[in-house]
Parts: structure tokens; sequence; C-alpha cells
């Protein structure tokens, strides 16, 4: 068996508002544990998520880019080594509107049964996903989210 | 979704031990979770639905199988939403007096 986790989240927003804060760095700062996404948002662009320091926290490439609604990510870990050793993962993030409520699916999947990676991961989308909720539907932050510490 | 669901979801000792075991292992089915657990199949099956409905629970299919997944994030926002709000204050407290504690005596 596969690792992997799927996370939901219903957000009061609309599918372009937040299609826009998942791919927009600066946006990606205000909720994403201070990381930040750098691409040229195409399919087969290299993808990188960097840290506050701009040092590289994960890479790989972009391999579905399909505005509003659906963006897949090759995904692996480069700041520890046994990480990067499980190779690249999956992460495909889905946006369908519900109502005046947009939900938002992130399943991230590596094939490899007990995932040090998605280990990992699967502690820091919660609260990656909670915060994006609240800076969508109050615009502002109700409690930092402590920094992505460095391996 | 409600938090009212998510409450509610939560106040039942078999539907935490649902979660629990699905943060054990993620992705089981049906199946495994009524093997693993001392439930009826059809108790297992209520309280997914309930959970589902809560949000506490995604599923995905793979073929004809249906997997489970626990689902943190209503979790996470009853923790920033009812606990890191209330525990902020001594939070700050216990900084503070590490601060002065640890401050190089003049």
């Amino acid at each position: 068996m596969n690792s992997k986790f799927v996370y939901v989240t219903y957000i009061r927003t609309t599918p372009a508002r937040l299609w826009e804060a998942l791919t927009d760095p600066e946006f990606n700062r205000q909720f994403w544990s201070g990381t930040y996404q750098e691409t040229l948002w195409k399919p087969g662009a290299e993808w990188k998520l960097k840290l506050a320091d701009g040092r590289v926290a994960d890479a790989g490439e972009v391999v579905e880019f399909e505005p509003p609604r659906r963006l897949v990510l090759k995904w692996r870990n480069e700041l520890r080594p046994e990480l990067t050793a499980e190779g690249y993962s999956r992460c495909v993030m889905e946006l369908e509107p519900e109502g005046e409520l947009v939900k938002l699916t992130v399943t991230h999947s590596l094939e490899k049964e007990g995932s040090q990676l998605i280990n990992a991961v699967s502690t820091g989308w919660p609260k990656i996903l909670s915060s994006l909720k609240t800076l969508l539907e109050s615009g502002a932050l109700v409690s930092e989210i402590p920094a992505l510490k460095s391996a | 979704m409600s938090m009212d669901a998510v409450f509610r979801a939560l106040a039942d000792r078999s539907r935490r031990q649902l979660l629990d075991s699905l943060h054990a292992c993620g992705g089981q089915t049906l199946n495994q979770l009524c093997a693993q657990l001392d439930m009826s199949r059809q108790a297992v099956t209520k309280h997914l639905a309930i959970l589902e409905q809560a949000n506490l629970v995604t599923t995905s299919w793979e073929g004809r199988e249906k997997h489970h997944f626990l689902n943190a994030v209503p979790i996470n926002e009853i923790a920033e939403r009812w606990i890191g709000k209330y525990e902020r204050g001594p939070l700050q407290a216990l900084s503070e007096l590490k601060r002065r504690l640890e401050r190089k005596e003049p």
C-alpha cells in the first residue's frame, strides 16, 4: 500500500481567489508557514517551495495546471536526506464550488509504505489549510503559524 | 460544515476510536476498520457517515475499494479557535518569565 493523506476544507470564497492564494508567492507567505512557491506555473515547469530565508525546502515539477480547478505537483523534500531518498511524491489540489463555499481537497501521496515524507507533511497540511481558510474568510490570520524549522 | 457537527461527531467514544484507528493507519477500507474494532459492521458504517459529514474523515476510491483518511483540518481549527486563544496568555507569561530569569544580572 502506498502512503497517502486526503485533506478537505470548505472555504467561503471564490475558486478564482482560492486559486490565487494557492499560486501567488505573496499570498503563500501569509498562510504557508512562511514558505512560498517559485515556478512558472505551466505543466513541465520546475517547481520549488522555499523557506523564508530563500533555501529550497522541497522541489519538483508542475504536472498539471488547470486554473481554477486542478493543480498537480511532483514534490520531493530537499532538506532532509532520508526524505530526499524517498523520491517524488504527488500532491493534487482540487477546487470545487459548492454553493457559497469552495471545497478544497489536497491529496498527498507517495508510492511507498510508511513514507516519512507523507508523515512529515501530514502534520503541516492541517495547519496550513486552517490558516488559509482563516485568511480568506476574514482577511486576517487568527494566529501566527510557527515558521517551518529547517532540518 | 459547522463546528457543531464536528463537536457532535467527536462526542462519541466509538467515533473517536475510529479516528484513532485512522490516525494510526490511514487509508483503511471498511473491512479493515471492522476487523480492527470491536463494533458491528453496521455501527462502523453509521459512525463513518457521521464523521464524513463532519469532514473529519475523507475518502478516496481506488478501483472498487473505498479508502478512509483522517482529516485533521477541522480538529486544527478547533485547536486554534478553542485552545490556542486561551493558551496564549499563559504562554506569553512563561516566555516573559524565561526572559527575565535568563537575563544577565547587571
